[in-house]
């Protein structure tokens, strides 16, 4: 094929590549902000650190406006179902980073009342450690998530946000077959889970 | 102070007493608990710090038997006008009630619903006695000794504390 037919300004590449090109250098935060990490959030987004840089400055507080979900603290027992709800609403496609070791593992919170890790009831893609992690952790925690964005298949997101919304369902079935609050439904999933060897309820 | 006025209006219900650096504490019976309240609102004792409880699970748990509850209620008071503090602990068995102290106090509401959260003792008279801090059917009781740390976690490894109600899921309550 005479490739003079074609004018230089045509470039050819993969749909995925231009797809997540514009995805990743345009994250809408969503900052689910619950102890000391969301105070270092807002150092990262201010003018010493600025998050602008890295496309991610556009916070929003409605989950229906944002892509992706910073989990800045503890999140409780009690809170799980909330997050779920919250993550649910997010607009598509949507990626989580869990901020802090409380909300990556319960960190020093080891008791009743506290979520042992957020990836237990929604999926995470990036996990940043640290009590609370400088800001500079943080933007590499986004770094990260850009990078991971850019590997990705268009599908394997679809897929991946399905068999949340499946264990959703799951969720509000056994609320309404058995009675059960949002928190104690989720508990029992944890327990079934726990009990099949899988460490998550999605 | 107080406790010698106590003694002098209410002989014999104070069944025990300490006082640690000017921190005295008493010990009375449920049933004499409205009649001492009654009387610490005339002397002056009219804010409620605090109600907490405290399980002894070593305690011979006699029902009834004098003094031998499981668990010590303990109500805090203050006197604004004097400064003085008071300490009341009040012996309660397992499955035992105690008077509700809404009627004179309003803070003893939520404070109540804490202690029944908590430690799973009822109050007579509440008028709304639900669990305050964790959700409707959490399974069992929080602070009481044999709860597990962690709730009784699932994925815990070894090591950790044994599974609540020998891995049994519990009764709810």
């Amino acid at each position: 094929m005479d490739t003079q037919a074609l004018p230089d300004n045509v470039l050819t590449t993969q749909l995925k590549k231009v797809v997540n090109w514009a995805r990743r250098n345009s994250l809408w935060p969503m900052p689910f902000a619950t102890a000391c990490c969301g105070i270092e959030l807002m150092a990262t987004a201010s003018s010493r650190y600025d998050l602008a840089r890295f496309g991610a400055e556009a916070m929003r507080f409605s989950p229906r406006q944002s892509d992706m979900m910073l989990i800045l603290g503890t999140i409780t027992n009690k809170m799980a179902p909330v997050l779920r709800t919250i993550y649910a609403q997010m607009a598509e496609p949507k990626w989580v980073i869990s901020v802090g070791v409380c909300a990556s593992s319960g960190g020093m919170y080891r008791t009743y009342a506290t979520l042992q890790g957020v990836d237990r009831v929604i999926p995470v893609d990036v996990y940043v450690p640290g009590c609370p992690p400088r800001p500079e952790s943080m933007i590499y925690g986004v770094m990260k998530l850009q990078e991971k964005i850019e590997r990705e298949s268009l599908s394997m997101r679809k897929d991946h946000i399905a068999r949340f919304y499946e264990s959703l369902a799951r969720q509000e079935a056994l609320q309404a077959e058995k009675g059960l609050t949002s928190q104690q439904a989720i508990r029992e999933m944890l327990m079934d889970a726990g009990e099949r060897g899988v460490g998550t309820i999605f | 102070m107080i406790i010698e006025h106590i003694d002098a209006q209410l002989p014999g219900t104070v069944t025990d007493r300490h006082a640690f650096r000017g921190d005295q504490t008493i010990v009375i019976a449920k049933e004499n608990l409205l009649a001492v309240v009654e009387l610490l609102y005339r002397e002056g004792f009219q804010l409620l710090v605090d109600i907490t409880a405290v399980d002894w699970p070593e305690r011979p748990n006699a029902q009834g038997a004098e003094g031998a509850g499981r668990f010590d209620v303990v109500y805090h008071w203050l006197n604004l006008a004097s400064q003085e503090r008071l300490r009341v602990k009040v012996p309660v068995a397992e499955g035992e009630s105690v008077p509700s102290l809404t009627g004179t106090f309003k803070t003893a509401d939520w404070f109540e619903r804490e202690v029944f959260d908590m430690f799973g003792i009822r109050f007579d008279g509440h008028p709304d006695l639900r669990r305050l801090l964790t959700w409707p059917d959490f399974p069992g009781h929080a602070l009481r000794k044999d709860f597990p740390l962690d709730g009784g976690d699932v994925f815990c490894m070894e090591g950790c504390t044994a599974p609540y109600n020998n891995g049994e899921r519990g009764e709810r309550s």
